[in-house]
């Protein structure tokens, strides 16, 4: 047997289990519509927004003072791409490893630092 | 728990960590730590710092770093120790690459005295300008000392990287900004390419190691190595952007236009070293046995470059665009040491290089104090008369130009003499020529600076652009520039005989 | 599929971002093109590092995803900085500058 064959086999698991999800929560939502009254009022079709009225588009632009937190995310998430392979193997690099990884976690700790006292992360 | 997870995944056997030398990295650690440890400090005590503290700062820690450099020269230049390889062999630390941070080191110290002015006449504040500087410098120190094209990528982006910012500094001139958006999406568009290039090359010779890309090529004779040369063709590309060489320029003169002065001073005279110091290791020394191949493309790039730079300056009408054309001429220049392939077209490259800091350092600190506030008025025009308001100012830059242009007793005739004699001897006599032409072409386009300085007349009647004020340390940057192109033009021995000694090798051992 | 395909895709996809690059005019775009060559490179690092069978290549790949990270902040923070002085910027518009 290929082990493509064996690939697809896992993946018709994973396609069974949509299929009963999908019929599961098709049949819940089918009876219910037959069964509950049907009023319909302007108020009940619009956008949900947690309670509060939807104010303008769906193509508002969002405002620009997000884009800093979302930078220092990029940078910050994408550094961890090193930690992750150090951790796995944390023993066999002992304490060489360890304080490498003490020195690059201060330097990424000085990036923070210097954001902070720059005001980048108050909610202007 | 943690035991059994590193058990099942067959780890807990110990791994031979590399052994970091700390000392011989001393002269890029001493930049990092110094732009780091300033950064954190200008974040501390925002705003209460004096301006020119961040110059002086700068100046200190460059200057400290080149102290560091005299006992690794000598531990280098030990025949009994030879030079070292570091980091597993990511990093050299040989003659080349001490030769070639210290010429950073110079760099970051004359333009961040011209930059100290800058700001305090623009009003801009800010330390980081220096401290960007200084991380620029690390990462070109990187580059000139990288063993593994990786470590030379990495190099390359720490560099751009400050510098695209330091373009783009001037918050309140959209030229500026301008600029370091032209700079940044074709200086990205530059490290794709090399760094596609070092893909391929990794493809072709299953290592990004250079010295066992040299030793691979070295064993075999590749019956396929279409890969190879594209990954060769590629990284061509990528560093002709980095130094600006023709047909990869246009970025050159609107960047250099753009953005603030002292950084335009520091990208002809730094970032361009630090291109070529790659540019040398990858080329001449990890694929010379490719030199073949390579020579003639290069050869190309510097005619192309030779000719366009000199013939594009002459038409212009913007100081600092003739400049930017005339160092596209220079790079052509260099290119000629780097298409000799040869020891002695190594030692030219870097002599022309450390004369080409000097001189556009101090071209670029007058061109600071013309601009004026706003660092506008970077028109031909705005030069006439300057012989007689500012003299001394006129006589330095004069002095500078006609360096460039090649004007004997100067530095930039020696420069000139070794990448042409260079050529002759590799038996290049069409780029020798070609050389000298554009050479003459050149010389007409700075003497119209100086004509305008001298001999024309100021258009607007009166002089009611106000009185140029020289600042401390523009005037610091010029003197020290003005000593260096004369005094170094008359006595080229320690120069010549530091750059001669200056050559780049790999080795495998780990030196300590 | 065969490593050799993947080469092939690599060399596909950094073709079409440069080819965006050159074609294309909103600085936002032509950054996009170029973070989409980086990745090229990745595929083709990983696909040279299987036919090797030599771990290195991955390797590279952490070190291009960080440094295209750094490109980013840096790239992003220039672009909105031109952006708050002009809106709908094209980079036809960067025309200050002119020889």
């Amino acid at each position: 047997m290929s082990s493509a064959s064996d690939f697809l086999r896992e993946y018709l698991t994973v396609l069974i289990l949509g299929g009963v999800g999908a019929a599961l929560v098709g049949l819940l939502l089918g009876a219910s519509h037959l069964l509950r009254p049907a009023r319909r009022q302007p108020g009940k079709s619009l956008t949900y927004e947690s309670g509060v009225d939807p104010v303008g588009t769906g193509w508002t632009q969002s405002q620009i003072r997000y884009y800093v937190f979302a930078l220092l995310f990029v940078m910050f998430d994408v550094e961890a791409v090193f930690i992750f392979p150090w951790a796995t193997r944390l023993e066999a690099y002992g304490g060489f490893g360890l304080v490498e990884m003490g020195i690059f976690v201060f330097i990424l700790l000085l990036g923070l630092v210097y954001a902070w006292r720059k005001g980048v992360l108050k909610w202007v | 728990m943690f035991a059994t997870l590193l058990q099942a995944t067959g780890a807990g056997d110990k791994l031979v960590t590399p052994e970091v030398p700390w000392s011989h990295l001393a002269p890029q650690l001493i930049l990092v730590v110094g732009a780091t440890v300033g950064v954190i400090a200008a974040a501390a005590l925002r705003g209460r710092l004096r301006r020119s503290v961040g110059a002086v700062g700068a100046a200190v820690v460059a200057g400290a770093a080149i102290v560091s450099i005299i006992p690794l020269w000598h531990r280098v230049s030990n025949p009994a120790q030879g030079p070292i390889s570091a980091v597993n062999g990511a990093i050299g630390v040989d003659r080349f690459s001490l030769f070639v941070t210290a010429l950073l080191c110079a760099a970051v110290i004359l333009a961040s005295f011209t930059a100290e002015a800058y700001l305090q006449r623009e009003g801009l504040d800010g330390p980081e300008f220096s401290l960007l500087l200084l991380l620029a410098a690390a990462g070109g120190s990187v580059m000139a000392g990288a063993n593994d094209l990786i470590v030379m990528f990495i190099g390359i982006e720490v560099l751009s990287l400050a510098v695209y910012v330091l373009a783009a500094m001037h918050a309140r001139r959209i030229s500026s900004q301008e600029s370091g958006l032209k700079y940044f999406l074709l200086g990205g568009f530059a490290s794709a390419f090399l760094l596609y290039g070092i893909a391929l090359t990794y493809g072709a010779t299953g290592t990004t190691s250079l010295l066992r890309v040299q030793s691979f090529l070295a064993e075999r004779v590749l019956t396929d190595d279409g890969l190879l040369l594209g990954g060769l063709a590629l990284m061509l590309v990528g560093f002709a952007f980095k130094v600006g060489a023709v047909p990869f320029h246009m970025w050159t003169p609107d960047v250099y236009q753009g953005a603030p002065s002292p950084v335009t001073g520091f990208m002809a005279a730094a970032v361009k070293t630090a291109a070529f110091a790659g540019m040398l290791r990858v080329f001449v020394v990890g694929f010379a046995s490719y030199a073949d191949l390579w020579r003639p493309v290069v050869g190309a790039l510097a005619i192309a470059s030779l000719v366009v730079g000199a013939v594009m300056s002459v038409v212009q009408t913007n100081v600092k665009r003739m400049l930017a054309y005339s160092s596209i001429a220079h790079a052509g220049f260099v290119l000629l040491g780097v298409d000799a392939a040869s020891a002695e077209g190594t030692a030219a490259s870097l002599f022309y290089l450390a004369a080409y800091t000097a001189m556009a350092l101090g071209t670029f600190a007058v061109v600071t104090v013309v601009g004026g506030s706003g660092d506008g008025a970077h028109t031909l025009d705005a030069y006439r008369g300057l012989g007689r308001r500012r003299p001394g100012l006129a006589l330095a830059m004069s002095l500078f130009l006609l360096a460039q242009a090649g004007t004997p007793v100067t530095i930039g005739f020696l420069a000139k003499l070794g990448v042409i004699r260079a050529a002759i001897d590799a038996d290049q006599w069409a780029l020798a020529i070609v050389a000298m032409l554009t050479a003459v072409i050149s010389t007409f386009m700075y003497l119209r600076i100086v004509v305008a300085m001298y001999f024309a007349e100021s258009e607007s009647e009166s002089d009611d652009r106000g009185e140029l004020r020289i600042p401390w340390g523009v005037g610091v940057t010029i003197g020290v520039a003005v000593i260096a192109t004369l005094v170094l033009g008359v006595v080229p021995g320690p120069l010549e005989h530091l750059s001669d000694d200056a050559l780049p090798v790999l080795v495998a051992v780990d030196g300590r | 599929m065969s490593p050799n395909a993947y080469v092939l895709l690599g060399a596909v996809l950094f073709g079409i971002g440069a080819a965006g690059l050159l074609i294309r005019r909103s600085p936002l775009v032509m950054f996009m093109c170029i973070e989409l060559m980086l990745n090229a490179v990745n595929v083709t690092f990983v696909a040279f590092s299987k036919m090797l069978n030599d771990v290195g290549g991955q390797v590279v790949v952490f070190f291009v995803l960080v440094v295209a990270a750094a490109e980013v902040v840096v790239g992003l923070g220039i672009i909105v900085a031109v952006m708050r002085r002009r809106s709908g910027i094209s980079a036809d518009d960067l025309s200050l500058m002119k020889g």
